[in-house]
């Protein structure tokens, strides 16, 4: 729980910031069940509230880097099982074409991530987190040609 | 909390208007460019004010574009916290609400209601969740989680700015239930809804109901005769006026929302006509073929013409096809002919049958842990290795040693017994970590029913804990030690020896309350095995979309205070489907879910969510994109005047959302969900508080896109 070094030590200057796209009932519930467990991760995310991760719109993901974002996640539930039978299989196929498109922009494939949360794995989303900041503290900011 | 019944209709907000809310009311149903926004947060006691500095949030909210009023309460969901966000929009003239508290799943319905109240469209309310994704997972660093609070509130102030009001459908609830699963949990759901007057239908994958309890000897702590008490409700429920048992059936398919729900059922072919059977059992005696009996697990033979069991309901016969002679070779027929009711048609096909409900309660189940190949325990390696469930047909007066306690190996009563505890439970390994929860108490019920029918016998019980936590439990075991001289001994097993000749079996185990290693022979060992998921389960889990927890149980909807909801609306869990528990609390569960059901159905209509898709037929070319993406058939392509549109059937759109991606035209919005609304979001989300220096050309990039 304090192995994350953001939590004893005091903090690089680069403090990247990353958006989670968190699909209503698996993602989003498991990074509130992180919060009843007391798990406890780097402040660096903010989450956005989506129904399905299927609604996310590649798109977003290009918006949230444009606009300075340093890294981008994608959770949504695990295959198979979608609130909304198969929202994520289109997910896993928008996220498949998004890594591509990312990296041909020059953008490191570490700074975007699909996940698959359950509501059951507070952990999970709390350890995907700590785990993509201290990439993310390890690559330094974005290059500005790439993030245009 | 208050419990509010909303009218949604348009008018209702005019009228609503016109009751004292003055101008607002009336003004939030056109959308104003700059909506007055209020932000309430909430301290929730220290929960939240404890890290996060709730004045530096509401100063920092102040100052937001459109706020126009910004509040700190010590609790908002209370009902002076509630009191206060309503006079606060009223006297504020608020259009457009945020409320950084807890999580919308905890709340939302919550402040919707209090919304409602103060006069507007409920549906203008953004929730900010300042509890559980930060102060509670950011609690060491207060200056941080101040500073990312600002930041959620600034997302949740853009993206109000940016919601319309919505309108909540009404749809008439059908009267009737679907219990899938006969087990106790099952009939007791059933019996309750029927006896509350609605339509039952119970739908049990095997030949009869019952379920695991109808396998069971006895039951703790009071020792009362399982399937005595079990039986009188199984006749009950085939008797019941309000129910249709569908017996050797399947649940196929599952369509549908909260008090509209199509279901596909497949009845299988027992091959057996039920109107002609009377459960004589001529055939069965005719029949030549015999095999294990599932139902005894193996213990036991039966026909291939069967009843799992006598007291089987509906006592009506099955052939089982794969051992059947006839469906083997085309000969035989012996059923046939013995037959005096002509009952038995092979040429019986499967039967598809569909219903229409309002709710479903799902009683699964749960299946025994089966002990691995190999392991220390040598339950497939020694024949006088059983399982809990074993014992207990052995035991069973109706079992197939008709209650005379023998071991396998040589159909002596043993001498010497050990029972070893959370086998297959409390195991990460295995990857089941739970205890299963009835383990300690059905080994504690079989040691006395085992000192009962042989008092000579030596009993030992390897245990790790003993958890005796139910009613009248700690009575039982203490009355086990010491009445029946029951040696507890903590220690797991290390290794276990067989001797070929006797088929005795040796445990070497330390014995971590003497501090020794010690060596036993016995001459039978009773495998506390653990429950888990059952198969029935997972195949409902791939025709019903229900979360599971990290055991593999389905998950309720909140731990507490929704055990018995599911995150899927007029869904329910029954029994240990949710997890182990036995028999008062799965009945319990059973009475509780009955109870939810029939809320949902006594109120004959039911409000279901705007929270769907919606089509700009200006933009929509009709290229029918988003039709392929939706897995319910929401949107339907149809021709108009100006070409093809696409159209989004409301009672068939839940509101997901893929399809709004996928609309090369942009002609799809998701309710509270828009294209717009989200990039607001990220925009802020990205707004630059506390940003590391040397970004100053993203930073202009940023303003520039928010």
């Amino acid at each position: 729980m304090d192995g994350h070094p953001n939590l004893r030590e005091e903090r690089p200057a680069y403090n990247p910031e990353i958006v989670a796209f968190c699909c209503n009932w698996c993602s989003y519930a498991g990074a509130d069940l992180a919060g009843t467990t007391r798990l406890q991760y780097p402040t660096n995310v903010k989450i956005i509230r989506v129904m399905c991760s299927g609604r996310v719109d590649p798109a977003f993901v290009l918006k949230a880097f444009s606009l300075g974002a340093d890294g981008v996640i994608i959770a949504g539930c695990h295959p198979s099982d979608c609130h909304y039978i198969n929202g994520n299989e289109k997910t896993a196929i928008r996220g498949d074409f998004l890594s591509e498109f990312i990296e041909d922009a020059g953008i490191e494939s570490q700074r975007f991530r699909v996940e698959w949360i359950a509501g059951s794995e507070g952990h999970k989303f709390a350890d995907v987190v700590k785990q993509m900041v201290t990439e993310l503290e390890a690559l330094g900011p974005i290059s500005e040609e790439s993030a245009q | 909390m208050p419990v509010l019944a909303w009218s949604d209709d348009v008018n209702s907000y005019e009228s609503l208007g016109e009751n004292g809310v003055g101008e607002t009311a009336r003004e939030v149903n056109s959308i104003s460019s700059n909506p007055r926004i209020g932000v309430f947060i909430c301290h929730c006691g220290s929960n939240i004010a404890g890290t996060v500095n709730p004045s530096k949030v509401r100063e920092a909210a102040e100052k937001l574009p459109g706020v126009v009023t910004a509040k700190e309460n010590k609790y908002t969901c209370s009902d002076l916290g509630q009191d206060e966000i309503i006079s606060a929009i009223k006297q504020n003239g608020v259009e457009r609400v945020v409320i950084a508290a807890c999580s919308p799943r905890m709340h939302e319905p919550t402040f919707r209601n209090c919304v409602k109240q103060a006069g507007l469209n409920p549906y203008l309310l953004q929730m900010v969740n300042l509890r559980e994704q930060c102060s509670w997972v950011h609690s060491r660093e207060k200056d941080k989680a101040t500073e990312k609070a600002i930041g959620l509130v600034r997302m949740g102030v853009a993206k109000a700015a940016r919601l319309e009001p919505l309108e909540a459908r009404e749809v008439p609830v059908e009267q009737s239930s679907l219990v899938i699963g006969g087990g106790v949990a099952g009939i007791q759901a059933a019996l309750d809804l029927a006896e509350m007057g609605f339509k039952v239908y119970v739908v049990e994958s095997e030949p009869s109901i019952g379920g695991r309890m109808a396998q069971l000897d006895k039951t703790f702590p009071t020792g009362d005769c399982a399937i005595c008490i079990l039986a009188p409700k199984m006749v009950e429920l085939s008797r019941h006026p309000n129910i249709t048992l569908l017996s050797y059936s399947e649940v196929e398919e599952i369509h549908g929302f909260i008090g509209n729900y199509n279901v596909k059922v497949r009845k299988k072919a027992r091959y057996v006509d039920e109107s002609k059977c009377v459960g004589c059992g001529v055939c069965a005696d005719a029949c030549p073929v015999k095999v294990d009996n599932k139902f005894d697990l193996g213990f036991g033979k039966r026909k291939a013409i069967y009843v799992p069991f006598p007291q089987a309901v509906p006592l009506k016969y099955t052939i089982d096809r794969e051992n059947c002679i006839h469906f083997k070779t085309g000969k035989c027929g012996a059923c046939v002919k013995a037959c005096s009711n002509d009952a038995i048609d092979y040429e019986i096909v499967d039967d598809e049958i569909e219903l229409k409900v309002g709710t479903i309660i799902c009683a699964t189940g749960f299946d025994i842990y089966v002990p691995k190949k190999r392991d220390v325990y040598r339950y497939w390696e020694s024949r006088n290795v059983i399982t809990g469930l074993e014992l207990e047909r052995l035991i069973n007066a109706s079992g197939p040693t008709g209650g005379n306690f023998i071991r396998p190996s040589d159909g002596k009563p043993p001498k010497r017994v050990a029972f070893i505890q959370c086998v297959g439970s409390r195991n990460r390994k295995l990857g089941s970590a739970y205890c299963s929860r009835v383990c300690c108490m059905y080994t504690i019920k079989n040691a006395q029913i085992i000192k009962e029918h042989q008092p000579d016998t030596d009993i030992a019980v390897y245990y790790n804990d003993i958890r005796a936590f139910g009613k009248g439990f700690e009575e039982l075991y203490h009355r086990v030690r010491e009445e029946y001289g029951i040696e507890f001994i903590r220690g797991r097993p290390a290794k276990l020896s067989e001797n070929p000749e006797t088929g005795s079996i040796t445990i070497r185990a330390e014995e971590t309350l003497l501090s020794k290693i010690t060596e036993r022979e016995f001459d039978l060992i009773v495998l506390a095995t653990g429950l888990k998921p059952s198969e029935g389960s997972k195949r409902i889990g791939k025709v019903l979309p229900l979360s599971l927890s990290s055991d593999g149980f389905f998950q309720e909807a909140h731990p507490k205070l929704r055990p018995v909801d599911t995150a899927i609306d007029g869904i329910y869990l029954a029994g240990c489907a949710q997890g182990p528990k036995d028999i008062p609390d799965s009945v319990a569960q059973a009475k509780a879910a009955a109870a939810s059901a029939a809320a949902i159905m006594a109120g004959k209509q039911v409000r279901i969510e705007p929270l769907t898709a919606i089509v700009d037929e200006e933009l929509c070319v009709g290229c029918g994109l988003c039709v392929e993406m939706c897995p319910y058939g929401a949107p339907e392509v149809h021709e108009s005047e100006t070409g093809s549109k696409a159209k989004i059937v409301e009672a068939l759109c839940h509101g997901c959302g893929t399809c709004v991606p996928a609309c090369p035209q942009k002609a799809i919005a998701a309710n509270q969900f828009t294209d717009e609304q989200i990039t607001s979001e990220i925009a802020s989300a990205l707004g630059g508080v506390g940003r590391a220096a040397g970004k100053t050309k993203k930073d202009a990039n940023r303003a520039e896109g928010a």
